[in-house]
C-alpha cells in the first residue's frame, strides 16, 4: 500500500468524522434552541403541509431568491443544480452494482461540471463588478469560491482530459467504504482533486457552507401561520409566567 | 415644500438602487434614554465598567433563547439578495444600510467570541472585537432599522434583519445604552396606561369632544365610550388615534361602525394603548408586560371580544404575539379570533350588508393604499394567506369610487416602509425618515402622475405621523394622508343620520 494511498484515506477518514459531527452539533444545536415567537414572513401556509411545500419551493427552486434578482438566481441555479448532477454522477464510484438512474445520468453529471463552473465563475464575478456585494465580501467569501473552482476544474480535467484509471479509483472508494483499503491511482490531479474535497468537508461546518442546514431551520420560512389559534410558549417564557403570576 | 438642513433625494417615479457611499449616516445618532427610564424597564442605567463581557454575556444568553438569532448569524451566504431591498439604504446610500451589512455589525462580533472560525481566524471571516467603535455602529446603525422585514422576504434563507435589530437594541439595553424615543414611551405606558401619556380625565374629554364632533356632523348621537363594564367588545386603538390627523377621523369612523351594528363597545383608559414598543427594544419582558395591560382591561371589563384599532406593529404583536404573550383568552366569546383587526370587523359588517354606504362621498378622491409593513409581511387578516392585502383594499373599494394601486414591488409583500417604523419615528432622526421614505415616495409620485392618485390611505398610526410629517419635503401635501376608518366614516349613511337636513354634504367637504 503505497504511502500516499493511505495519506488521503486517512485525511477522508478525518474529514468525514468532523464534516459528520460537525453537522450533527448543528443541527442538534438549532433543534435545541426555542422559537419562542411566531415570526413567518407573511403571507404564509396555515397548515404544516403548506410550510412542507413553502420549504420545498426554497430548497428546490430557490423562491425567494427568484422574487430577488434574477441574474443571481440564475448563477445559482447554474452552480447548485450543476453539482447536485455532478453529485449524482459521482454515485458510480461507489455503488456497485450502479444502478440504471445513475448509470444514465452519467453523461449529464460529466457535462454538469461545466455549469457548475461557470455558475461559481459569474458568482464571483459579482464579487469584484457589483459595488454592494464587494462591500459585504470578505476573504473566506473569495477562498470558498475558489477551493469550489479547483474541485470543479479538477475534477473535469481528469474526466475530460488526463483520464484516470476509474476501475481502480472505484475500488479505492468502496475500499474506503468497506475499511478495506485499495490502492489509489497516483494521478496528480486526482490526489488534488480528493485532498481538496476532503479540506471542504472539514470546512463544511464551520463556514457559511452550512446554509443548507440553516435554511430548514429558519423561522421566518418553517413556521405555521396560525398565532392567533395556538400558544406557542418556549419553557424559558413559561418560567416568566410561573414566576410573576 | 418643507425645509431641510440635509439634502432631501429627489423623487423620479422610479426607485434607483444607488452607488455605494459609506458613511453617508454615520451621524446620525438617535438621543439616548436617560438612566431614570432605562431603570424603569428593568435596565441598568449607566454602562457598567465591564460592558463587553456584560455585552457578549447578553449575547450568548439571547443565541439560547432564540432560534432565529441563533441561525441568521449563522446561514447568511453574503449573496447581496438583500442589498438593494431596505428603503434605508436606497434612499441614504449608506451601506451599512443594506440589510447584510447592518446583520454583519452584530455577525462579526458573534463570530470573534462564539466560532471556531472567527477565533482562529478573524481576518478570514470579518470578525472583530468588540470595540466602542463597534458598539456606536451597533446604537447608530440598528437605529437605522425600522424593523420593516422586507430584506426578510427577498433573502434565500428568510434573514430577517428586524429580529437581529431587536437583539442588538436588548444587548444594548442590557449594558445601559438605550434610545430614548423607544424606553421613555414604554415607561408612559406603564405609569399611564398609553403612549402619549394621556391619562383617564383627558381620554373621556377628548371622546366626549368626538361625540359633539359627530352629532355635529350628522345629527346622530354616536358614542364613544370609555371603561364601560360589560360592554361585548374592547376596542385597543393606538393613542394617537385620540387627537392626531388623520387617525382620529379613523377612530369616528370605527365608532360609527360599531353603532350601526348596534353592539356594545368600550375603550380602557388603562390600557389605552394599541402600540407596543416593546417589540421594538427586542425585550419579550416589557413587550409582555404591556400585553397583560389588555388582558386585564378584557377581563375587569368583563369583554367578550377584543377587536384593534388601525395600527401596523401592533396588530403585529396583537396577532402574532398577544395570545402567546398574554393568553390564553379563554374567557372570550370563541366565536371570534382572538383579537380581531378592526379591518376584519368592517369587512364582515359591509359583506353582511349592514352598512348603509354613500361611495360617491368620497368621489372628490383617487385613493392609493399603503401596505403597513408588519400587517404585510407578519401578520394576517381573515383566514387566508394574503388577508391582510384583500380586506383592507375592499373595504376601500366598498367606500370609495377611485382606487388605483402603486407598482407592483412596491405594494403586499414588498411593499416599502414609511420610514418612520421600528421605533425611529423621533424628530432626531428627521433626515433618515426623510430619506428613508424616498422608495414609498417614488411609488406615489408615479401613480399621482399616471392615475391622478389624490390621496394615500394607511392603516398604522405610525405610517399616518411619519407621512404627514415627511410628504411635504417631497412637495406633496400633508392632507394627502387618509385613514382607511376615515374613508369608512365619510361614506357611512348613520341609521337616522339626513333627516335633519343638509350635513351629510358638508362633511364629504370636510374631508377632502
Ligand atoms: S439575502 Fe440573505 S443570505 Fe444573501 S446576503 Fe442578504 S442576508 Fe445574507
Ligand atoms: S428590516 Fe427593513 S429597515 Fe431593517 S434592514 Fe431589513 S429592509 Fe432595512
Amino acid at each position: 500500500m503505497s504511502f500516499l494511498t493511505v495519506l488521503v484515506a486517512a485525511l477522508f477518514y478525518l474529514a468525514a468524522v468532523i464534516f459528520v459531527t460537525g453537522v450533527v452539533y448543528r443541527i442538534w444545536l438549532y433543534a435545541k434552541v426555542p422559537a419562542p415567537l411566531r415570526i413567518a414572513t407573511t403571507p404564509a401556509p396555515v397548515t404544516k403541509g403548506g410550510v412542507v411545500l413553502r420549504m420545498f419551493r426554497e430548497v428546490a427552486f430557490f423562491e425567494s431568491l427568484f422574487k430577488s434578482n434574477k441574474l443571481l438566481w440564475i448563477l445559482a441555479a447554474l452552480f447548485h443544480y450543476g453539482l447536485a448532477l455532478v453529485l449524482f454522477r459521482h454515485l458510480r464510484y461507489f455503488l456497485d452494482p450502479v444502478p440504471m438512474v445513475v448509470e444514465l445520468a452519467q453523461p449529464f453529471g460529466k457535462y454538469a461540471a461545466f455549469a457548475m463552473i461557470l455558475g461559481l465563475l459569474g458568482l464571483w464575478a459579482r464579487r469584484f463588478v457589483i459595488d454592494r456585494v464587494r462591500y459585504i465580501t470578505s476573504p473566506s467569501d473569495h477562498l470558498m469560491l475558489g477551493l469550489l473552482v479547483l474541485i470543479g476544474l479538477s475534477g473535469a480535467l481528469t474526466t475530460f482530459v488526463a483520464h484516470t484509471d476509474i476501475v481502480a479509483l472505484k475500488d479505492f472508494a468502496r475500499g474506503l467504504l468497506t475499511f478495506d483499503l485499495k490502492p489509489l491511482p497516483g494521478d496528480p490531479l486526482l490526489v488534488i482533486h480528493l485532498t481538496l474535497v476532503a479540506v471542504l468537508m472539514i470546512v463544511f461546518p464551520y463556514s457559511k457552507l452550512l446554509h443548507g442546514v440553516g435554511v430548514f431551520f429558519s423561522p421566518t420560512r418553517n413556521m405555521v401561520d396560525n398565532p392567533r389559534e395556538q400558544r406557542h410558549l418556549a419553557p424559558w417564557a413559561r418560567k416568566l409566567e410561573e414566576e410573576k403570576s | 415644500m418643507a425645509k431641510a438642513n440635509f439634502e432631501v433625494p429627489e423623487i423620479t417615479g422610479v426607485t434607483e438602487v444607488p452607488a455605494v457611499q459609506p458613511d453617508t449616516m454615520a451621524h446620525l445618532e438617535t438621543f439616548r434614554a436617560k438612566p431614570e427610564f432605562m431603570e424603569a424597564l428593568g435596565f441598568p442605567g449607566e454602562m457598567p465598567e465591564d460592558w463587553k463581557e456584560k455585552a457578549i454575556e447578553a449575547m450568548g444568553d439571547l443565541l439560547k433563547k432564540y432560534r432565529s438569532l441563533q441561525v441568521f448569524l449563522d446561514a447568511c451566504v453574503k449573496c447581496g439578495a438583500c442589498t438593494d431591498k431596505c428603503h434605508y439604504f436606497l434612499g441614504t446610500a449608506d451601506p451599512k444600510n443594506m440589510p447584510v451589512a447592518r446583520q454583519d455589525l452584530l455577525r462579526k462580533v458573534y463570530r470573534r467570541y462564539f466560532t471556531l472560525a472567527g477565533k482562529f481566524f478573524p481576518k478570514l471571516v470579518g470578525a472583530v472585537d468588540l470595540t466602542e467603535e463597534v458598539l456606536h455602529d451597533w446604537y447608530n446603525y440598528y437605529h437605522q432599522c425600522s424593523q420593516c422585514r422586507r430584506c426578510s422576504v427577498f433573502c434565500p434563507y428568510g434573514i430577517d434583519t428586524a429580529e437581529i435589530s431587536m437583539a442588538a437594541r436588548e444587548i444594548m439595553d442590557r449594558i445601559g445604552v438605550g434610545d430614548k424615543y423607544s424606553n421613555e414611551i414604554i415607561g408612559k405606558v406603564f405609569r399611564i396606561g398609553n403612549n402619549l401619556g394621556l391619562p383617564e380625565p383627558a381620554l373621556a374629554d377628548t371622546l366626549e369632544g368626538l361625540e359633539e364632533d359627530v352629532y355635529d356632523d350628522t345629527g346622530v348621537r354616536v358614542r364613544y365610550p370609555l371603561d364601560e363594564k360589560g360592554a361585548e367588545i374592547l376596542l385597543v386603538t393606538p393613542s394617537a388615534d385620540f387627537f392626531a390627523e388623520p387617525h382620529v377621523d379613523g377612530l369616528m369612523g370605527y365608532g360609527k361602525v360599531f353603532h350601526e351594528l348596534g353592539v356594545s363597545w368600550t375603550l380602557s383608559s388603562y390600557a389605552s394603548e394599541a402600540a407596543n414598543f416593546g417589540m421594538f427594544i427586542g425585550s419579550y419582558e416589557n413587550m409582555r408586560k404591556v400585553s397583560l395591560r389588555i388582558r386585564k382591561a378584557a377581563l375587569d371589563l368583563g369583554v367578550k371580544r377584543i377587536v384593534f384599532g388601525e395600527c401596523g406593529h401592533a396588530w403585529r404583536v396583537a396577532y402574532a404575539f398577544l395570545n402567546t404573550l398574554a393568553g390564553p383568552f379563554d374567557f372570550l366569546d370563541p366565536n371570534y379570533p382572538v383579537p380581531q383587526h378592526i379591518c376584519e370587523f368592517t369587512w364582515e359588517a359591509i359583506q353582511a350588508g349592514k352598512l348603509n354606504l354613500d361611495p360617491s362621498a368620497n368621489d372628490d378622491m383617487v385613493v392609493t393604499f399603503h401596505d403597513s409593513c408588519n400587517v404585510a409581511r407578519a401578520t394576517r387578516m381573515g383566514d387566508k394567506p394574503g388577508g391582510q392585502f384583500e380586506i383592507p383594499r375592499n373595504v376601500i373599494k366598498a367606500v370609495c369610487n377611485n382606487y388605483v394601486d402603486m407598482p407592483h414591488g412596491t405594494i403586499k409583500e414588498a411593499t416599502f416602509c414609511c420610514g418612520g417604523g421600528g421605533g425611529l419615528l423621533t424628530d432626531d432622526l428627521m433626515e433618515l425618515r426623510v430619506k428613508g421614505a424616498k422608495p414609498r415616495m417614488d411609488a406615489l409620485k408615479s401613480v399621482t402622475e399616471e392615475y391622478g392618485v389624490t390621496h394615500m390611505a394607511a392603516i398604522c398610526a405610525i405610517c399616518k405621523s411619519q407621512f404627514t410629517k415627511v410628504i411635504p419635503y417631497y412637495g406633496f401635501d400633508m392632507d394627502q394622508i387618509v385613514s382607511v376608518h376615515q374613508l369608512v366614516s365619510n361614506a357611512i349613511i348613520l341609521t337616522g343620520e339626513g333627516e335633519g337636513g343638509e350635513e351629510e354634504e358638508e362633511s364629504a367637504e370636510d374631508a377632502a
